[in-house]
């Protein structure tokens, strides 16, 4: 019980979310609501990886490629078995199974975290590589044509008993918020349970927790592992929010943006990352309506600002400089009453001495 | 299989092996020494092959500047790189990691707002084709195995004789005492960073005429050069030298057997394998003591 408590900000976040989820539609176009959907869908990637970097200390360069597989496998299965539900299970356990395999190698391996950011990377580059030559019609997954460079149409959300009924874009907005309100309160849930603070306790010290009898690698492998879980659910998101999905999602200017996304929304929180994605992809969408200034180079440049100006992230930042405030309001609150305290007792004195 | 088709697969192997070299030395030399790990290593590459492909179609000619304006060009940004961003983060390897990720986009789009995101004005190779009876066999491909094996002989000279490279290695094993002893450390960071990213450039000259230039075009090059890396270990030259040799042969054998998607596969395979056999890479376990 004491976690639900520790959770009252969770909560209140998690009801904005749900009156954002029912009130948007009222308010927004069709148009906000389609971008809307790919913007929850990056959120929920950001998600992921605030909980794999942020709270597991696993430096994940290459989350997209979780992402990446989700949505090809929900894309592959729905295609061939026409049903979005068991599509979704399947693209969650693919993402969950080629975690596994990879986490197997990189943590019982022991490779040290640098190198896994660049080895988790280029497992994202070569994918790209890799599904981008898949052009030609020998590629093809039961009745899924891999398409190469330009992808695969994914076929829309449907009802898991009555596969006739497509969802409208409104109803997949809903889906997809529905889905990042869970998952954010599953996330900020499992950092509390014991199974979240060993992990946590890796992060900062791994020796030590090792020490104490905790199998490191099987933690991470298993954080890794919800993580990689997480990230291919907003894969299937994100290629119902775009009507398809593309090598594209593997390339290096995606991890690029995840990354930027938990850099700016601040490591050790959940929502920074998610706030930080939805910022960003704003951002994004509206320099690129113009063509002056390139989309490349303002990220280059917000990531090296933040890294050597703002290294905690905007979050964490915020709440540091507004915890340090009341601190200092309480402080001064106390100073004051020390202050007239001693004033009335010396007034007393003077009182008693005058009597 | 005549032995024309056995010489003309040994060549494109060791064609492989020398091309992932190349791309690797610049990263192994900023990573080996200064324990940097340079994320804009591929826009250092891409880099070289806009200064090559510039300064041809400006007039210069074309071997000068694939072999002197291109590395002197991209050092001295290497140099000035490591001036305004690097040098704050030393120690901070997850820092500079994303910094210089940071700086990788920044070039990217700054090429691409100056040049435009297509590829520029192209150069072709400037040598013909060598024929071993019936295949045949690009004589710029071998000029590059050349140069390649060239390149890496003048690193090794250079770090095993020379008085600088003394200075360096001993910089980089122990910083207090290289200072103590009368050595401006920071310069020496400046120069080997700047030297890493001047082989970068080079490489970056050498490969334009083959692969054409585009601002993005550093993605093609940094996966396979940091697994290279990553694989050889800590020793520059022979971990270098050897993880390529063990990847790059993987990827054109089985390249040769079933085409080249399935070899990229089998040398990320053969990459991921060999980590989890020695996680501090080749040199982690064999030439230790090497350079």
């Amino acid at each position: 019980m004491t976690i639900f408590r520790d959770m009252r900000a969770t909560f209140t976040i998690a009801v904005i979310g749900i009156l954002f989820m029912v009130l948007a539609p009222t308010v927004l176009e069709l148009f906000a609501i389609i971008n809307l959907t790919t913007a929850i869908a990056l959120a929920m990637l950001a998600l992921s990886l605030a909980l794999v970097w942020g709270y597991g200390g696993i430096l994940c360069f290459g989350q997209t490629a979780f992402f990446g597989v989700g949505a090809y496998a929900y894309t592959v299965a729905a295609i061939n078995s026409g049903d979005a539900a068991t599509a979704i299970l399947i693209a969650v356990v693919v993402a969950i199974i080629f975690a596994s395999v990879l986490g197997y190698f990189m943590f019982y391996g022991r490779v040290s975290d640098v190198y896994l950011a660049v080895i988790t990377l280029t497992v994202s580059l070569i994918l790209f590589s890799l599904i981008r030559r898949t052009s030609g019609p020998e590629y093809k997954i039961g009745d899924a044509l891999l398409g190469g460079f330009n992808g695969v149409t994914a076929p829309p959300l449907n009802l898991p008993w009555d596969r006739a009924y497509f969802l409208f874009p409104e109803h997949v907005f809903y889906v997809a918020m529905a889905f990042l309100i869970i998952a954010y309160v599953f996330t900020a849930w499992l950092v509390r349970t014991k199974f979240g603070r060993v992990v946590i306790s890796i992060k900062e010290n791994e020796l030590r927790a090792e020490l104490l009898g905790y199998d490191i690698r099987l933690y991470k492998l298993l954080i890794f592992m919800i993580g990689a879980a997480i990230a291919g659910l907003g894969g299937v998101l994100f290629c119902n929010g775009v009507g398809r999905v593309t090598p594209d999602v593997f390339n290096l200017y995606n991890s690029a943006l995840t990354i930027i996304w938990v850099i700016v929304g601040g490591r050790g929180t959940l929502i920074g990352p998610v706030l930080g994605a939805f910022g960003i992809f704003y951002l994004t969408s509206a320099l690129g309506t113009q063509s002056t200034i390139n989309n490349n180079l303002i990220l280059g440049i917000i990531l090296i600002i933040f890294v050597l100006a703002i290294p905690k992230g905007l979050v964490p930042t915020v709440r540091d400089w507004m915890i340090e405030r009341k601190d200092r309001r309480i402080q001064r609150v106390r100073e004051r009453r020390i202050r007239t305290r001693r004033t009335r007792s010396s007034t007393q004195n003077a009182e008693g001495a005058g009597e | 299989m005549d032995l024309n088709l056995v010489i003309a697969l040994g060549i494109q192997i060791i064609y492989g092996i020398a091309n992932l070299t190349l791309i690797s030395l610049g990263l192994a030399i900023i990573f080996g020494m200064m324990r940097v790990i340079n994320l804009a290593h591929g826009e250092f590459i891409m880099l070289g092959g806009y200064t090559v492909v510039i300064s041809t179609n400006a007039g210069v000619n074309i071997w000068i500047s694939m072999l002197i304006v291109a590395p002197v060009v991209v050092g001295v940004i290497g140099v000035l790189v490591e001036r305004l961003l690097i040098r704050w983060l030393y120690g901070r390897m997850i820092d500079t990691l994303l910094a210089t990720w940071g700086l990788s986009l920044l070039l990217i789009g700054l090429v691409t707002s100056i040049f435009g995101a297509s590829t520029a004005t192209t150069i072709s190779p400037p040598l013909g084709v060598v024929s071993i009876g019936d295949y045949t066999s690009s004589a710029y491909e071998l000029l590059l195995i050349g140069i390649t094996v060239a390149l890496c002989l003048i690193i090794f000279l250079t770090l095993k004789l020379t008085r600088l490279g003394l200075i360096a290695r001993g910089t980089m094993q122990n910083e207090e005492m290289a200072s103590a002893l009368g050595v401006s450390t920071p310069r020496i960071y400046m120069l080997t960073f700047g030297f890493g990213a001047a082989i970068s450039g080079f490489a970056g000259g050498l490969l334009a005429p083959v692969t054409g230039v585009l601002p993005t075009i550093g993605v093609a090059y940094i996966a396979k050069s940091f697994i290279t890396v990553i694989s050889g270990g800590a020793v520059i030259l022979a971990g270098t030298v050897s993880a390529s040799a063990v990847l790059g042969g993987v990827n054109g054998i089985v390249s040769f057997l079933t085409g080249p998607t399935i070899g990229e596969v089998a040398l990320l395979f053969a990459a991921i394998l060999l980590l989890r056999l020695m996680p501090r890479g080749i040199t982690g376990r064999f030439f230790r003591k090497g350079l």
